[in-house]
């Protein structure tokens, strides 16, 4: 290909075919890559028909290099249907596409698979029947494993635009795969199933892909039997309901018991899917048992998934029968997971068990989950802590917080001061929820000196996040609260002798000046605020010029130009470099100039 | 997906899951060196086992029957992760396993057709299970403590006596077969991804007995090994077992046939060599460039496509990775023939001169230690008007600017030596040194000019063809 397109320097038009070779040869592999993903560059300087009598050859020709070229070259060619023509031409970007189809590396195997499927919508069906499907069928029988598993990816795209006899093939073809010797084919087959069975006619569905699925979910691998259980998910909403029991259900009864861990997490992990996919009654007398070994299981893993389930199994329950149901098989088994002995167990349980309480309403909430809420509130590990404290909005809806109030004081206090400052960041986070729960007086009462403490944390992120915290509590509470309450500490902090703190002032006053409104601000705010522009330390001063352009806009114009504006002039003529560079900032933002 | 879960049913219940700060090796030294177990299989009720006499105590010719009834007995799986449960029959099972390792070990004529699928059973009932969950979410075994097989006080003796009876002058591979099949092996291979080093360690025994014993089932196994690494390689990165198994592998190849078959190369450039991009490569390189090195023992003519691979994945970001790539090479090198050098000197040194100039000090002096080796320095000196323009001006610049004294000096020796070998060439080169950088330059620049009218024409044409190419 290189002797035809070479030694045509002295025309224009042709070098830059000769200017790709020349890169794609570079020693330096970044080079190389540089120009492979301009290759649209390229091509369109070159037209259309250079592109595809020239640029494709050339590329087809010279694949092999390293994966990350081969990789960018992959997903370039997906987008290259206008650059060789139209959908007219598409099928040229095939045979480039079917090589990186095949090479080892799976991440650019992965793309060539995404760049066909792309591209396949653009065939005619005729094309499709002429150049595709033969490509289809080529890697489907090629020799080596990668061609066998790429192909798994593409019969669903061609499969409904054929005619019978090639649908009758891809089938053929499907099977094969699917009963290949390599388990690393079988697996690909495995995880396109559910993709293949959904563009079947139904009839075909229940001949073949039931038999598929039958025997790739008791291979003698693992991995290839828990993708099957992906794959049976998607098959039983195919089918009506009365195919279910007799073509689907036997097999996932067995997946739900296999005697390998990771086939029952992948049953845990998917059964809300599978609950929507069988139905009501189906659940009722076969999901319900099998939940309940799930959320028994030996193995925590399998125990986690499941309990995190437990919310979206129950709220999908037949609406006759739920709460039936919920009290007498799914609850007994969470009562025990409360004291499960794996902490992530406990935790998945944590994050979702407070939604059981609109689905079973007040009294129950109060009688049977109240009980297991406060157990979790003084579990040994915080994230249980947490997660329940970060939902308590449902119970709140249901039965109010006041029940857990008492319970929940200890518990906050203890995480609020907690060693960890990602767990003291978590409960801060939660502040503004549970002051609105708790509503001002228990807040002021309880949570308020809590608060305040937060802003004088070591940590800057827990200061910060205390800071912001406050705003979104004077968003709450209002004004008036805020000035009552939290400003007078906020200002006295201003004569704090660690710098740190004073910086917090200017921190907080930042934060809190537009939800304080122009009148606390300019009263109370401003005059310390000014006050520390005398501060000994630069980066207070500094930080004062950041503070007044911040809350400039919160004043009026006539304090601007006779108490703002001079302050910042003098920091403009700050010794300090920094403190002027922020000062003259504040002056042209402001328009003070 | 399921492979990448978190945590398992033996973690202790601790707060510093929560700050992700804290060092994981400070973490751990705290926790206890953690067992775990499946316990998938030992649910239930006690077990009860009646206490039998002893092999001993008994006529020979009741012997073979006790001798069955045993390892009936021994099908019966405790649960080790319950300390206080079975006490006195798991006690029972461990003594009635000592003594039937003993028994295989020095008694004649016990070995009856019909003990052969039972002796098989009752492995199989005790070494094949579904492996537990990982305890930590990303294994590192470099700095993480390995999960112990919490029944190992009888896997071990189970492990034992199956070795035992393998390596019996009785036994008869021929009967064997029909026990000791695929499946069985399919079995055996995934128990490879044990975290129990004391298990794999085993495993290693018994496969390797396996291999040499059944004829009939090497073409499998090699098969399903290849099917394991290549899962390694391309799917989950994660497999306990690979170093034990290129161990056994090291040993298979050193027994292959020659001329080898084709079977055999494609194993080594499509499974071995893409071994090298694993990210835990460290523990399993020793192994896998013996592996490498006995190919090329028995194949010359492979040293080419081996080298071309090692330079297609050389490490881009990992140093550490870079000092094994060139240890492996030099591994090579001191067994290429010179015939092979030549035809794959120019890349090999390319790559070579550029390690030389690695800002990280050990890749650069890993490199220069080449010049050590009497044998590579033979080879580069029979080659030197190819090898000596390819290194140059890497090692010129590197005398000029490396910031690490020891490398400054070892290059330049590396100088002298070239020095020496030819002069006529070193003293071109090293007149031509300034233009040849010129040059280089005005290429760079020239390049860049390219793609600048280029990307005016790609403008150009756009515009031109606005209406007609729909966006």
């Amino acid at each position: 290909a290189t002797s035809k397109m070479a030694g045509a320097d002295s025309d224009d038009s042709l070098y830059p075919i000769a200017v790709l070779i020349d890169e794609l040869r570079n020693e330096d592999v970044q080079l190389r890559l540089n120009s492979i993903k301009k290759l649209s560059t390229i091509a369109l300087a070159l037209g259309v028909e250079r592109t595809r009598t020239e640029l494709l050859p050339f590329l087809t020709d010279t694949i092999y290099d390293e994966d990350e070229v081969l990789l960018a070259l992959a997903e370039q060619l997906g987008n290259f249907t206008m650059l060789v023509g139209g959908p007219e031409y598409v099928h040229c970007l095939l045979p480039p596409l079917e090589s990186l189809a095949t090479v080892e590396e799976t991440v650019v195997r992965d793309k060539a698979v995404e760049s066909l499927r792309k591209i396949s919508h653009e065939h005619s069906p005729v094309d499709l029947e002429v150049h595709f499907e033969p490509l289809v069928k080529r890697l489907a029988s090629g020799d080596w494993f990668t061609s066998r598993t790429s192909a798994c990816g593409l019969f669903s795209v061609c499969y409904p635009r054929v005619s019978s006899t090639v649908k009758a093939e891809i089938r053929q073809h499907f099977r094969t795969l699917c009963s290949d010797d390599t388990p690393m084919v079988r697996r690909a087959a495995a995880s396109k199933l559910g993709e293949f069975a959904k563009v079947l006619e139904l009839e075909y569905v229940k001949s073949d892909i039931i038999s598929l699925f039958t025997a790739l979910a008791s291979d003698e691998q693992d991995s290839v039997r828990l993708l099957a259980v992906e794959a049976g998910v998607s098959i039983a909403t195919l089918l009506p309901q009365e195919d279910l029991e007799t073509l689907v259900m036997p097999t996932l009864r067995q997946a739900a018991e296999d005697k390998s861990w990771r086939v029952r997490y992948m049953v845990a992990d998917k059964f809300s899917d599978l609950q929507k996919a069988v139905g009501p009654e189906i659940t009722k007398n076969d999901l319900v048992p099998a939940f309940q070994n799930l959320l028994k299981d030996c193995e925590a893993e399998v125990r986690a998934a499941a309990a995190n389930k437990v919310k979206e199994f129950c709220e999908n329950l037949p609406e006759d029968s739920r709460e039936t149901i919920i009290m007498t098989h799914i609850l007994p088994c969470v009562k025990e997971l409360v004291s499960d002995t794996n902490q992530h167990v406990k935790s998945a349980l944590a994050s979702v068990i407070m939604g059981l309480s609109t689905i079973l309403g007040k009294d129950n909430t109060v009688e049977h989950l109240l009980p297991l809420f406060l157990a979790q509130l003084k579990d040994e590990c915080p994230e249980v802590r947490l997660n329940i404290i970060s939902n308590l909005d449902c119970v709140n809806e249901v039965i109010g917080i006041r029940q857990l109030s008492q319970s929940l004081l200890p518990a906050i206090v203890e995480l609020a001061e907690d060693a960890k400052w990602r767990v003291r960041l978590a409960i801060i986070e939660y502040m503004p929820l549970l002051a609105g729960q708790l509503g001002v007086e228990f807040f002021d009462e309880k949570l308020n000196s809590l608060c305040m403490a937060w802003l004088v944390d070591h940590v800057y992120a827990i200061r910060e996040a205390a800071t912001c915290n406050l705003m979104k509590l004077v968003e709450k509470f209002g004004a008036e609260w805020a000035q009552n309450t939290i400003v007078p500490k906020v200002l006295g902090m201003a004569n704090d002798p660690n710098y740190l703190h004073r910086m917090t002032t200017l921190f907080c006053i930042n934060a809190l000046s537009e939800v304080c409104g122009q009148e606390i601000t300019t009263k109370h705010m401003l005059p310390v605020v000014f006050k520390m522009s005398n501060d000994q330390v630069a980066n207070v001063r500094f930080n004062v010029a950041k503070s007044l352009q911040k809350i400039g806009p919160v004043l009026d114009s006539n304090c601007l130009q006779t108490e703002v504006k001079p302050v910042l002039e003098k920091l403009a003529s700050d010794q300090d470099m920094d403190v002027k560079y922020f000062a003259q900032e504040a002056i042209s933002v402001l328009s003070l100039a | 997906s399921a492979l990448a879960m978190s945590s398992a049913a033996t973690t202790p219940p601790s707060v510093d899951k929560v700050d992700g700060f804290s060092r994981k090796s400070v973490r751990k030294a705290k926790q206890k060196r953690s067992q775990s177990s499946s316990q998938f299989r030992s649910q239930g009720k006690p077990i009860e086992l009646t206490p039998l006499p002893l092999l001993k105590d008994v006529s020979a010719q009741e012997q073979p029957e006790l001798f069955l009834k045993k390892l009936q007995q021994c099908c019966a799986v405790f649960d080790f992760m319950d300390t206080l449960s079975d006490l006195k029959m798991k006690e029972y099972k461990r003594s009635t396993l000592n003594e039937l390792v003993d028994y295989v070990t020095v008694s004649r004529g016990y070995l009856t057709e019909q003990a052969y699928p039972e002796v098989v059973k009752m492995v199989s009932y005790n070494i094949f299970r579904t492996l537990p969950p990982s305890e930590s979410n990303e294994f590192d075994p470099e700095e993480d403590e390995p999960t112990l097989e919490a029944s190992w006080p009888h896997l071990q003796l189970v492990y034992e006596f199956f070795i035992r009876f393998l390596e019996s002058q009785e036994f008869q591979p021929s009967i064997a077969k029909k026990y000791i099949d695929q499946k069985f092996v399919l079995q055996l291979l995934e128990l490879f991804d044990s975290e129990d080093p004391r298990e794999r360690d085993y495993l290693k025994t018994v496969l390797h007995r396996i291999y040499g014993k059944f004829l009939g089932l090497r073409a499998f196994i090699r098969k399903q090994i290849n099917n394991i690494f290549l899962r390694f390689v391309y799917e989950t990165e994660h497999f306990n077992g690979v170093a034990e198994l290129l161990e056994i592998l090291g040993s298979i190849i050193n027994g292959f046939a020659l001329p080898l078959k084709a079977e055999h190369k494609q194993f080594l450039v499509k499974v071995l060599i893409p071994l090298h991009t694993v990210r835990s490569l460290s523990l399993f390189h020793a192994q896998l460039a013996y592996c490498i090195v006995q190919f090329l023992e028995k194949d010359p003519a492979l040293t080419e496509p081996v080298i071309r691979g090692l330079l297609k994945f050389w490490p881009k970001t990992c140093s550490q990775k870079e000092v094994m790539f060139l240890g492996e090479l030099e591994e090579i090198l001191d067994v290429i023939e010179p015939t092979q050098f030549v035809k794959i000197q120019e890349p090999l040194f390319k790559q070579i001169s550029r390690c030389v100039s690695s800002p990280h000090f050990q890749v650069a002096e890993r490199a220069l230690y080449y010049w050590n080796n009497e044998y590579i320095m033979s080879l580069i000196e029979e080659n030197s008007n190819v090898i000596l323009p390819i290194m140059f001006t890497s090692l010129y610049r590197i005398s000029k600017e490396h910031w690490n004294p020891a490398i400054v000096a070892l290059v330049y020796n590396v100088l002298k030596a070239f020095m020496e070998m030819n002069s006529t060439l070193f003293d071109e080169l090293t007149s031509t040194y300034k233009s040849d950088r010129q040059r280089e330059k005005k290429k760079e620049k020239e390049r860049e000019e390219l793609w600048k009218r280029l990307e005016d024409l790609e403008l150009k044409r756009s515009l031109q063809s606005d209406g007609i190419i729909p966006t």
